[in-house]
């Protein structure tokens, strides 16, 4: 057990090692979600104004789109590494050590849980500066626990598409995972406001329930009903898609 | 045959060698039609009631306004795909073995930008077809299909001139790809995705500034308007001047990186 623990802090910090060795690899993922909120803030900005919108400020209301997307971007960039890392034969020579599979995938995805913090605070602190009400520090809390539980799910997806292409040019379909997931919900405009279509699929998506679960502390009050729902769904993820790594590095090279 | 007629030649074979590379893969390619149509889905359908507010213009649909801002998304990350082809191509030694070889180096850098331009031919029409399946209309009609081919083609391969200088500058693929999210960046400092009277600061400003609100509305204004001599022409100009810009950027930076080799 120890040693698990001792394996998956390593490879953490080696991931974390990796944003001050190579700072450039990093930085559009940080700043990614930031110019997300605030591109869409910038554009979108006019539709606040719209009857039936629940906030009064379009800037409120994505910024917990951001922060998923944050997550979603620090997810797909764990896939890519680990491609990387293929690719370059580091992989295979971690594969000899006596570690437990699970427990080198323990190890990158929790890198990405960490990373995920990242552009998560940098967002947030642009955000607090240019007028968004600061949530309440359980609001905080649960938005925290929330963007570490999406990037882990995401790093999962990632993780077995790496396991099965093997190369960094899967990057893309390892991106918009996180894409479709976090935009596929009431990310720009409340439920009652989507098209049918778009509510529907909303109704469905497991991450609608994570963002209303972020979005709780930006616009209204923590409740639990918002809460439970989010908690749920980011527990089903990371069930479902680490599953699915898991069974991916089990298969690999054999 | 001809010094230029040879050159022809590598070009072509270089091009074609690129299009076989991404058919032959089109798990790697569907990402460049995914994200805009996906976005385009978003915007269409969470923002579909913004084409009432004061000052959007007359348009059939949403649908018919976001077709240009997708398919520009759509070339930007064509480019971005040509700069990581082509960081790969360093990483794996083949880049260096075309330098090795008695062709022209301008042909390496064309040979690839050909490429990306049939490409953007493609995904050009994909957006067409898309948007007419779901009721979206080309008011222009044949010409006004013809101007969204032409401005989406030239502007794409300065896109990918743009991501080949990157990648001749970074020599890695994994930095190009960290690019990815920057596409976003200029694309909502422009009026891609929405009329730039509704944009709100700096967006107002930067996209008047921005050749992506030139080549986005170059495309959009055949297919919601009609053709229209001042914006066809602006549409294109601001392609040419990418195309120009980039395809300067990415010759310097072939020869700085032959000089480092």
């Amino acid at each position: 057990m120890i040693q698990s623990v001792t394996v998956v802090r390593a490879l953490v910090r080696r991931a974390l090692n990796e944003i001050l060795r190579v700072p450039g690899a990093a930085i559009p993922g940080v700043l990614a979600p930031t110019i997300f909120m605030l591109g869409l803030s910038s554009v979108f900005g006019k539709a606040s104004s719209l009857p039936g919108f629940t906030a009064d400020d379009f800037r409120t209301f994505i910024v917990p789109v951001g922060l998923l997307q944050g997550a979603g971007f620090t997810g797909a960039a764990t896939g890519v590494n680990l491609a990387r890392d293929i690719e370059q034969g580091w992989f295979d020579r971690l594969l000899l050590c006596p570690a437990p599979r699970v427990t080198l995938l323990s190890g990158v995805v929790a890198s990405a849980a960490l990373r995920a913090l990242l552009p998560g605070i940098f967002l947030l602190a642009v955000a607090f500066s240019l007028g968004v009400a600061v949530p309440t520090l359980v609001a905080l809390v649960i938005v925290t626990v929330l963007v570490m539980g999406l990037a882990c799910a995401m790093a999962c997806f990632s993780v077995t598409l790496a396991l099965k292409f093997r190369t960094q040019q899967a990057a893309p379909l390892m991106q918009i995972a996180g894409f479709i997931g976090v935009l596929f919900t009431a990310s720009y405009a409340p439920k009652p406001l989507l098209a049918d279509w778009l509510r529907a699929v909303a109704t469905v998506n497991p991450v609608t329930y994570i963002l209303d679960g972020v979005r709780q502390g930006f616009v209204g009050g923590v409740t639990w009903a918002d809460t439970w729902p989010a908690l749920l769904s980011t527990v089903g993820l990371i069930g479902v898609l680490g599953t699915l790594a898991a069974r991916g590095l089990r298969r690999y090279g054999v | 045959m001809t010094d230029r007629g040879f050159s022809l030649r590598v070009v072509v074979a270089l091009a074609r060698r690129a299009m076989l590379g991404s058919l032959r893969r089109p798990q790697f390619l569907a990402p460049l039609v995914l994200f805009p149509s996906m976005f385009l889905a978003v915007n269409t359908g969470g923002l579909g009631r913004t084409t009432g507010l004061p000052g959007f213009p007359k348009v059939d649909g949403f649908l018919d306004f976001q077709l240009a801002g997708a398919m520009t998304q759509s070339l930007l990350l064509g480019g971005v795909a040509t700069g990581i082809a082509t960081a790969l191509e360093i990483e794996g030694g083949f880049f260096d073995r075309l330098v090795a070889s008695p062709i022209s180096r301008s042909a390496i850098v064309l040979g690839r930008l050909a490429a990306t331009g049939a490409t953007a031919v493609l995904q050009v029409t994909y957006f067409l077809v898309l948007g007419f399946l779901f009721g979206a209309t080309v008011k222009g009609g044949i010409p006004g299909v013809l101007v969204v081919y032409l401005i989406g083609t030239v502007a794409a391969v300065g896109f990918g001139a743009i991501g080949q200088a990157l990648a001749l500058r970074a020599q890695s693929a994994a930095s190009v790809q960290g690019i990815f999210p920057l596409v976003l960046v200029v694309l909502f400092v422009s009026s891609a995705f929405f009329p730039r009277d509704l944009l709100s600061s700096p967006s107002d400003v930067i996209a008047t500034y921005n050749p992506l609100s030139y080549i986005a509305e170059g495309m959009r204004t055949p297919i919601i308007e009609g053709v229209g001599a001042t914006s066809v022409l602006e549409g294109l100009a601001a392609a040419v001047v990418v195309v120009v810009a980039a395809g300067g950027v990415a010759l310097l930076a072939l020869r700085g990186r032959l000089r480092e080799a």
